[in-house]
């Protein structure tokens, strides 16, 4: 059994996150940003970023949305911030479970990433 | 004996455990479960008598044109349809209204008016936003008041000469108001409107007399009621449905075919192009035997106390709102609620964890969450066999949910 198994779907980190998101709010003067929804439950992330010498300067997310994709904006946006354009650019959706820690369920694995997509929608060139 | 404690012991799914609790099954409108009957008609149908319908020339041809054609006439006296002829089968309540708006959008022109409603299913929009395409048809809505009601003095404003359809629900699936079609088709017919109702939440508890609403189309879905999915079934009334093309074409629907034109077949095989979901009728037929024999007005009496008591329960949780009609207006087996600070799909989720299925989430209506100011709700639905108790686990687990995450 590992450890995401063991946390079951709600682990302590998306708890933490949904609670208390540390990348949640706007972003004045932001260079980069997009937007999605999840057709499945209208679920909506926006990402904003500001992009400075080739790196990703800094990250905020707002939306409406479950404490999954909460939690997974939330690490995405830290994930992403402080890195070179290129190298978050290519951020994927296995990067930010690792840090969730969490049995998503297949019904559920859009909640993580849709924030995913939206970053790279963000960082397209 | 209530009708839970009567129905519980035929559907064998309700055996289940679902994380380690009793499965409590609260969403039935999204899609019933089955009881017995309906199982074992459909495998006995396939283990002794299938066929093709209609041409075979043998016993078993003959045997499943007969149990097809016999659910036609089941179906004919529970809706109270005067003829079988005005009962097309269809894959379900979104293919019979995708096939009602193909065909009459072919008959509309610029300037003519489609009138919906704000609380319709995606299913009862897109198919209208298609008809509408390219033909300059103006698509109105009718608005929801704040009690989770229609608006009629909109829809009177709303409703004149160049209306051509009124297509709107007969329970709403998100808030359970059941919508006065009768007097609303009446007032569509005399600005010489067709109406057409999705009646996806009604016909699996309501007793219904199509004579008596007055509508043109009345389409509805049997995995909704007891029954198997991928039958559904198109009400038209018969100088209705003989006024539209069919639109889709193949074998079965028509009489003499020659490599560039054809003849229609009569109603109701017109509008059946290909081989027709033989075991699902037949399924469906059980299905219907088992709601008649409960009685329509016992299901529907079952349910009406069954939401009554979860609007009563879930309004006394503290951070819990409960959406729709009033506690004293009746409404359909659906109670839509969501918990402050939770997002419904987490309600769900949070909910499962204790056995307990509801549905979350914008419920193919966006535009009346958009209305309500809401992402999404969640909902419990119910049926025959759910129980007073069902509703008492549900507020239970929800009372405790709000710490949970």
């Amino acid at each position: 059994v590992t450890a995401a198994a063991r946390a079951g779907l709600y682990s302590d980190t998306i708890r933490e996150r949904w609670r208390q998101p540390r990348y949640r709010g706007e972003l004045p003067g932001a260079t980069a940003q997009a937007e999605d929804v999840n057709p499945l439950c209208g679920d909506r992330v926006r990402l904003m970023l500001s992009l400075r010498d080739g790196a990703v300067d800094a990250v905020r997310f707002t939306g409406d949305s479950c404490a999954i994709c909460t939690a997974s904006a939330d690490v995405t946006a830290e994930l992403a911030e402080g890195r070179p354009v290129a190298e978050a650019a290519r951020l994927t959706t296995e990067d930010v479970l690792a840090v969730l820690q969490a049995d998503i369920r297949p019904t559920r694995m859009r909640c993580v990433t849709l924030p995913v997509s939206v970053l790279q929608k963000a960082l397209a060139p | 004996m209530t009708l839970d404690e009567k129905t519980r012991g035929d559907f064998p799914i309700l055996d289940r455990i679902v994380n380690g609790h009793r499965l409590v099954y609260l969403d039935s409108a999204a899609s019933s479960q089955r009881p017995r009957t309906v199982i074992e008609a459909m495998s006995q149908y396939y283990a002794t008598s299938h066929a093709n319908v209609h041409r075979s020339i043998h016993t078993l041809g003959e045997e499943a044109t007969a149990l097809y054609e016999a659910a036609r006439d089941r179906v004919q006296r529970f809706i109270g349809a005067t003829s079988r002829e005005e009962v097309v089968f269809t894959r379900g309540t979104t293919d019979g209204l995708n096939l009602v708006a193909d065909a009459l959008g072919r008959t509309l022109r610029p300037g003519d008016e489609i009138l919906l409603t704000d609380m319709e299913h995606h299913s009862n929009i897109i198919p209208w936003q298609m008809a509408a395409r390219d033909r300059g048809v103006v698509i109105r809505s009718v608005p929801v008041t704040a009690a989770g009601q229609l608006d009629l003095a909109a829809f009177e404003r709303l409703l004149g000469p160049r209306t051509r359809v009124l297509a709107l629900a007969h329970v709403s699936n998100v808030l359970g108001t059941i919508n006065p079609v009768a007097a609303l088709s009446a007032q569509a017919r005399r600005v010489g409107a067709v109406t057409v109702v999705d009646g996806a939440q009604a016909a699996p508890h309501l007793p219904l007399d199509i004579a008596a609403l007055g509508c043109d189309f009345y389409v509805f879905s049997s995995h909704k009621m007891l029954g198997p999915t991928g039958i559904g079934i198109l009400w038209g009334r018969r100088a209705a449905l003989e006024a539209l093309e069919p639109t889709r074409g193949g074998g079965e629907m028509i009489k003499e075919v020659w490599i560039d034109r054809a003849r229609w077949n009569d109603l109701p095989w017109r509008f059946e192009p290909g081989t027709p979901p033989i075991a699902e009728a037949v399924g469906l037929h059980a299905a219907i035997e088992y709601l008649e024999k409960l009685g329509m007005e016992h299901v529907a009496e079952h349910e009406r106390a069954l939401a009554r008591q979860t609007v009563e329960v879930l309004r006394a949780i503290p951070g819990v709102t409960v959406y729709g009609p009033p506690a004293d207006v009746d409404r359909g087996a659906v109670v839509s609620f969501s918990v402050e600070g939770l997002h419904p799909h987490d309600v769900a989720a949070l909910l499962d964890q204790e056995g307990v299925a509801v549905r979350a989430g914008h419920h193919c209506a966006q535009p009346l969450m958009r209305c309500l100011g809401l992402t999404g709700t969640a909902r419990a639905s119910f049926s025959v066999y759910t129980s007073p108790e069902d509703v008492s686990i549900l507020a239970h687990a929800l009372a405790a949910l709000r710490t949970q995450l």
